[in-house]
Parts: C-alpha cells; sequence; structure tokens
C-alpha cells in the first residue's frame, strides 16, 4: 500500500504539477481504499483503482478551490482538463515520475534536514507523524516544517524534472548524500537515548534500492546500496543486552547479518567496475566495509588492503574524518606511533569527539597515560548521544 | 512562466564612480547575454544615501532616520526581474549576475496579485 501510494503520488505530482494537492489526493484515496476494500474486496488493479481515485480526488480539490474565487484558483495552478486528459502511465513511465519526484524532493535549494523530512513523507511514504517521531521533533514543527518545503517547491517553482545532462552528476550527488544523511541519522543518531534508529536506517535502505533501480548502472547508488548494506549487518552486535555501545574491535561477529554483506559484496565489485578510473566514494567506503565484514576478527583484519583503500578515498574525497579513520588504519597497520603522527597532523577537528577519543587511544597504546587522560576529558565535552557517552565513560 | 527578483548583495559602494567601470561593465554584458529572461531591475546607490521612513500607525507623523546602517558589509545594491521556466533557469541565469561572485545573489519568485 506504501509502495503504491509512493506511485501514484508521483504520477500525480506531475499531473498537478503541486506536491501538496497531491499528496493530499492520494492520502484521501488511500482513506477511500482502507474503508471500502474490506467490504467490496481488494480491486483486481488496486494500484490503477488508488490512482483513478486519486486523480478524482485532486480534481474535485481543485473544482472547490476554483469555486472560492479566482485567488484560490491561482493558487491551486493546474487546470481540470489538464489533469483529466493526463493518460494512465505505464511502469516505466511510473519509474520516470519517482525519478522525476527524487530530483524534487532532494533539490540543493532546499536545506539538508528538510530534503531528509521531505524524502521520507514522499518517498518512503510515511505520515507526517512518522517522520515527526523518525528525526525526533514534535508532530506539528514537522508539519510546518513540510509544509512549508511544499510551499516553496510550488511557488519557487522547484520543477518536477530530471536535470540535464551537464546538472545531472552533481544533482544525483545530493541526492545520494540526502539518502546518506538519513541513514547516519539512523545508524549513528546524534541526539536521543538509543544508539540507533532502525526504523530510519530501514527507510534509508529502502530508498538506496529504489535509486538503484531507477539508475541501474550508476556507480553511486550501487556503492551507496552496499555502504549501507555493509554498515547495517552489525546492527545486531553494535550494542550489548544492555544497549551500551561496542566497538567493532570488540564486536562478536556471529552477530553480523551475512545475508546483508552477501548482498553487499558483489555489489562493491560492480561498483568499482563501474567507476574504474575515478573510484565512487561511496564504492570506496563500501570496499573498506567489505574488508572489516569478511575480517574474522579485529586481529584477523587485512590492515594493509584498509590503508590502501583509505589512500583511494584520500584521492577521490579528502577530507579531516577520512584522514582520521586513515590514520586509525594506519597505526593498525604499521603501528601506533605511525597512526599518532597522522593523527596530530589533521587540522579541524578539535570540535569532533571522535579526533580527541582516537588519540586517547593511540596515546595510551604508546604508554602515556597523562595524555591520553586529557584527551578523553576533551572528548567528553563535546556533544554526543547517551550511548556513546557510556562508551567514554568506561 | 514564474517572475523571480535577483537581488543583488554585494560591497556598498557608489558604483557610478569611474573606479568600478570594470564592474558596471561586467554589468553591462551580463545585461546583453540575459536580455532573453529580464524584465525589468535596476541599480542602487550606496546605503549612506538612503533615508528609512517609519510611521507609528497609518496617518501618522513620519519619522525618517538616516540610511539603515547595515552591519554587515554587503548591502543590496541592485535587482533584476527575470521571467524563467523554473527555479533551475532562475538559478543558472542568477549565477551570471556579477553580483554572485562580488557577494550574493537572493533569488525569489514574484507575488502576481490577480487583476
Amino acid at each position: 500500500m506504501r509502495v503504491a501510494g509512493r506511485d501514484v503520488l508521483a504520477t500525480l505530482a506531475r499531473w498537478t504539477g503541486n506536491l501538496a494537492l497531491a499528496e493530499d489526493a492520494v492520502q484521501d484515496a488511500s482513506v477511500r481504499a482502507l474503508l471500502t476494500w474490506p467490504r467490496d474486496g481488494i480491486p483486481d488493479t488496486p494500484v490503477a483503482w488508488l490512482r483513478t481515485t486519486a486523480r478524482r480526488c485532486a480534481v474535485d480539490q481543485i473544482r472547490r478551490e476554483a469555486a472560492r474565487g479566482p485567488k484560490e484558483l491561482l493558487a491551486t495552478g493546474p487546470a481540470v482538463d489538464v489533469v483529466l486528459a493526463e493518460a494512465d502511465p505505464g511502469p516505466e513511465v511510473v519509474e520516470d515520475d519517482l525519478l522525476r519526484l527524487v530530483f524534487t524532493c532532494c533539490h540543493p535549494s532546499l536545506g539538508p534536514g528538510t530534503r531528509v523530512a521531505l524524502a521520507l513523507r514522499t518517498l518512503c511514504g510515511l505520515g507526517t507523524e512518522e517522520v515527526a517521531r523518525a528525526l525526533l521533533v514534535s508532530e506539528p514543527a514537522m508539519a510546518k516544517r513540510l509544509t512549508r518545503a511544499r510551499q516553496k517547491i510550488r511557488l519557487a517553482g522547484i520543477p518536477y524534472r530530471v536535470p540535464s545532462e551537464d546538472d545531472l552528476p552533481e544533482r544525483w550527488d545530493t541526492v545520494l548524500a540526502t539518502t546518506y544523511l538519513m541513514f547516519n541519522e539512523g545508524y549513528a543518531a546524534t541526539a536521543g537515548p538509543e544508539l540507533t534508529r532502525p526504523a530510519l536506517v530501514a527507510e534509508a535502505l529502502r530508498l538506496a534500492r529504489l535509486l538503484r533501480r531507477l539508475r541501474p548502472g550508476d556507480p553511486g547508488a550501487t556503492g551507496l546500496l552496499a555502504l549501507i548494506l555493509l554498515q547495517d549487518s552489525r546492527r545486531a552486535a553494535r550494542t550489548d543486552a544492555d544497549g551500551a555501545a561496542v566497538l567493532l574491535a570488540d564486536q562478536d561477529r556471529s552477530r553480523w547479518d551475512r545475508a546483508a554483506i552477501a548482498e553487499a559484496v558483489p555489489l562493491v565489485g560492480e561498483g568499482l567496475r563501474l567507476s574504474p578510473a575515478h573510484p565512487d566514494p561511496y564504492v570506496v567506503q563500501a570496499a573498506i566495509a567489505a574488508c572489516h565484514a569478511l575480517a574474522p576478527s579485529w586481529a584477523d583484519t587485512d590492515w594493509t588492503a584498509i590503508e590502501s583503500w583509505y589512500e583511494v578515498l584520500l584521492r577521490v574525497d579528502d577530507g579531516p574524518v577520512v584522514r582520521l579513520n586513515h590514520a586509525v588504519a594506519v597505526a593498525e597497520a604499521r603501528g601506533p606511533q605511525a597512526g599518532l603522527a597522522l593523527v596530530d597532523a589533521i587540522e579541524g577537528l578539535g570540535d569532533y569527539p571522535l579526533w580527541h577519543a582516537s588519540r586517547a587511544a593511540l596515546l595510551r597504546r604508546l604508554d602515556r597515560p597523562e595524555e591520553a587522560a586529557a584527551a578523553d576529558d576533551e572528548a567528553r565535552r563535546l556533544p554526543l548521544n547517551a550511548v556513546q557517552r557510556d562508551l567514554l565513560d568506561r | 512562466m514564474t517572475q523571480y527578483a535577483a537581488m543583488i548583495y554585494s560591497r556598498d559602494v557608489d558604483w557610478t564612480l569611474p573606479e568600478y567601470a570594470a564592474e558596471t561593465a561586467e554589468y553591462g554584458a551580463f545585461a546583453e547575454a540575459a536580455g532573453a529572461v529580464i524584465r525589468g531591475g535596476a541599480a542602487l546607490y550606496p546605503t549612506s544615501t538612503a533615508t528609512t521612513v517609519r510611521v507609528e500607525a497609518k496617518g501618522g507623523t513620519p519619522l525618517t532616520t538616516d540610511g539603515p546602517y547595515a552591519e554587515t558589509k554587503e548591502a543590496l545594491t541592485g535587482f533584476y526581474l527575470l521571467e524563467c521556466a523554473d527555479l533551475d533557469e532562475a538559478v543558472k541565469v542568477a549565477a551570471t549576475i556579477p553580483g554572485a561572485w562580488d557577494g550574493a545573489v537572493e533569488v525569489r519568485p514574484v507575488i502576481e496579485f490577480p487583476m
């Protein structure tokens, strides 16, 4: 039902050119389905039924607003006869409509947080109260945020269109980044009592699958799906029975999701074949995650391979956090002294708790306990979710 | 088609001075290149020439103050009215306004009240 609603919404958004109107119409149609299907039985083609009903709801809505005066007519936009004249789309057109909707919801003129909220609402088909709960915002605040976003899409003229060839790479990057932000918000919750928010992770995974289906030969979509599968494969082992975080080194690897790993590893290979000269950053990150996923233990991890992958990643996506992870891999491959030198050389991570925590761990291994304790204090000073704080305290 | 105001926030200077001739020529080149979508616009003298008017209540005595005295380095120095198919096109045009690299350009849809 959620998938059907999403597909119908994508088409209706194109027909009406008005996301808010399309959402209301799909909502009305879904309510009617809930009322009539149990009584009359599920129709032979539920999606077509839903689309026809939603189209009627949209047309009713446009007529109602038109009757209220010229100002409302202007606010709605589409003409009834235009919406009525649109032909029912075949499956390929629905895919195109979904891709258009993806680009609209992830438009760079919307803020990153708004993109995630809008993607959850429209592309994942969550209700407003579910989006609010997933993002730890009150329902009225979320409703207001979504309304403002829909209004901007309509009034500022954010198009329902797959961008031109020139703009496509950059715009697709924004789409992938929005999906990864959604995943990360669920995987390493920055606020709240829990380390992870599984509902958000599940939605991000679903969205990543959709993106790969919509652009099958795209290395970024392939790499992102692999990366999300691999990181999430560790979910069950990331917290202990009391909900406290467990570091990668100490995780019970028998609790890792082998099916997810088995699905992801071939995707890494495929992603590399799709971007051989200039590997996509998501593919490289997935390759690193795959090295961990395939290692029998922390000690038996191929750290030299991981170090090399981080060097590739630094070439395609240099940044302080990548440098920190590279330094940690170097510490494992070549010893804590080499790692610490690299950690200390990174600038701009003074507000990043894991930079201080990594320094502390390496200093401790080098038998420099006072400096290690000072670095731990620095890490604790910075904002963390409750579970991460617990981990630092142990 | 939607009309957009492209409001230019840049250095708060007198653009008529000869030392800004190169910048002014750049704006001229922009106006020519984007002529097909430009529906209007104006360049403004610096905020030091501005007068802010307030009236306590409708019909009351106007209270004027000298300039807005913005604390920021950038001020509204001009605007264009653009007519574009959508925001993507408007942003593309706005990115070629010299103010975009000499400050920032704010792109906002214009309200079209029904006649």
